[in-house]
């Protein structure tokens, strides 16, 4: 019992790191309608700057700061200089514009600081927390709480907001929401720093955890599309139970299933993928999609 | 007084010329149809005025020169645009449509009346408030897209091919609902229509385009004694 649920509370530990790159791309994804491939990029990017400005001796949390108003000036610019010249055509190039984006910015980030880790120090203590006889650390519930705030603030945007309306309108059709009087440019170039800032929150939760190299985020990429795809495009409720179920189930898998393993707890997400799509094609918690043609 | 006069417009798609030059006036409260055959130039006319296509010429709205804003700033002056093909936000709810066509307003309580106002206009979309755009059929869409353009209070509504696709009760019904708001609500109107009968049951006069040129210009009562609108647009 006791093995099971500390598992279980690793499972979701790990979870909430697949669930922070998951909230950001259902954020570009709310306010683009693209999938941005290169969001894990664009989060390791503003890590590298946090942890360039803290071999420096700035403070951390100044550090922090500094790399998430980079992260918001930087995902407006991508936008308005490179995604603008591809929304206008078939949504396919553009995502394969954003995973360009990612080789670029992987390699410009190896380039410039090695491809060797870097540990990046954690803004919560290792200590652990006992209870029930689980052990904890105050890391894993510091990024989980982080989550679940961010999570309940992305909901309210979305559901509850003038500008949340605003973005959505814009990904769904941008030049009849210009007949409405919507600035587009400007309203997907506040979802694209939106959602760079969301990454580099959630860059800088797991950095410590996964330590800081050009590719950090590359499986939790994988992991995070497994949980956006699971938990539904359109509900951030949705995306970070499905990574938590993820992180849970992947490790009971690999404890309880001796066919599994830990060698083969990395398909555990696909099958579960898989299966959940063949049920509910628009995800756990989706909105289903009706068309009339 | 004119609200909207169109001086030589034209426009082109790449190398294509679409537009030669179209003229065309709207007075306050009037109400102005474009006729013409398939390719000459109706929607383009259409989206130069909203900004969605680059145009030479004069655009003149109220007074200004309004060519080369953007159609977020066009609509800011008061100019809606409802669309061929609709345009409405198909993952949006109705309601959330709705709001979306008022987003430049800031009077809440005004929002929400024009939101009952067009409900009651379209009492279709009151049973489908919550339904995304894209569940509703087409005449329902069509409604939707008239009532968004509706809640920006514009004081130009231009209107593109609002019957294509329906069943002709559905087309009455969605023409006899424009009417209504035009003679409550005071709105000036250009309308783009394949359906001539349709649309002189809604204009004051019409100008006929031919390859991007307005060829002529008359009021409804003229347009229609002319054999030669009747033959081409009025069905013998």
């Amino acid at each position: 019992m006791g093995t099971f649920v500390q598992l279980v509370v690793d499972g979701l530990s790990a979870g909430s790191v697949y669930a922070a790159i998951a909230l950001a791309i259902v954020l570009v994804h709310s306010a683009t309608g693209l999938i941005n491939f290169a969001q894990g990029g664009m989060a390791v990017l503003s890590v590298y700057i946090a942890w360039w400005l803290t071999t420096r001796g700035v403070p951390l949390i100044v550090a922090l700061l500094v790399s998430i108003v980079f992260s918001i000036v930087f995902g407006a610019l991508v936008e308005r200089f490179l995604m603008r010249r591809f929304e206008r055509g078939d949504p396919d190039t553009a995502v394969v514009v954003t995973i360009g984006l990612l080789t670029l910015i992987t390699g410009v980030a190896g380039w410039l600081w090695t491809y060797n880790n870097q540990q990046f120090p954690s803004l919560f203590s290792l200590d652990t927390v006992s209870f029930l006889g689980v052990s904890v650390s105050q890391r894993s519930l510091g990024t989980t709480a982080v989550i679940v705030v961010v999570m309940v603030a992305l909901q309210a945007l979305f559901i509850g907001t003038k500008l949340g309306l605003a973005l959505r309108a814009v990904a769904n059709n941008p030049e009849s929401a210009a007949f409405s009087g919507l600035p587009v440019g400007r309203l997907l170039m506040v979802g694209w720093g939106l959602a760079a800032a969301l990454g580099a929150v959630a860059g800088a939760l797991v950095a410590p955890q996964l330590t800081l190299t050009p590719g950090m985020l590359d499986n939790a990429l994988v992991y995070a599309l497994a949980a956006v795809i699971l938990g539904g495009l359109t509900s951030p409720v949705g995306v970070v139970v499905a990574a938590w179920l993820i992180g849970v189930l992947e490790n009971l898998a690999a404890v309880y299933v001796p066919f599994i393993g830990y060698d083969l707890k990395v398909a555990v997400p696909f099958i579960l993928i898989f299966v959940v799509l063949l049920v509910r094609p628009q995800g756990l918690f989706g909105r289903k999609t009706v068309v009339r043609v | 007084m004119t609200l909207l006069e169109l001086e030589g417009l034209t426009a082109s798609y790449g190398p294509v010329q679409v537009l030669e030059g179209v003229s065309l006036s709207v007075p306050d409260n009037g109400a102005v149809g474009i006729l013409g055959a398939n390719g000459a130039g109706k929607t383009t006319t259409l989206r130069a005025i909203s900004g969605t296509v680059r145009a030479g010429g004069r655009i003149v709205f109220d007074g200004k020169d309004i060519r080369g804003l953007r159609p977020d700033q066009v609509a800011a002056l008061g100019i809606a645009h409802v669309p061929e093909g609709r345009g409405t936000l198909g993952d949006l709810s109705v309601r959330d449509n709705l709001r979306v066509g008022a987003y430049l307003r800031r009077d809440r309580k005004g929002i929400a009346a024009d939101i009952d106002f067009c409900l009651e206009l379209f009492p279709n979309l009151q049973d489908r408030i919550t339904s995304n755009a894209s569940a509703l059929s087409g005449g329902e869409q069509q409604m939707l897209a008239v009532a968004r353009a509706i809640m920006s209070k514009p004081r130009l509504l231009l209107l593109d091919e609002a019957s294509l696709g329906l069943a002709p009760s559905t087309a009455k019904n969605v023409y006899d609902a424009i009417r209504h708001l035009r003679l409550t609500l005071g709105i000036a109107m250009v309308v783009v229509e394949q359906n001539a009968n349709l649309a002189f049951t809604l204009v004051d006069s019409a100008t006929v385009l031919e390859t991007g040129r307005s060829v002529l210009t008359g009021t409804s009562a003229e347009l229609k004694g002319m054999d030669e609108i009747r033959r081409a647009y009025l069905g013998g």
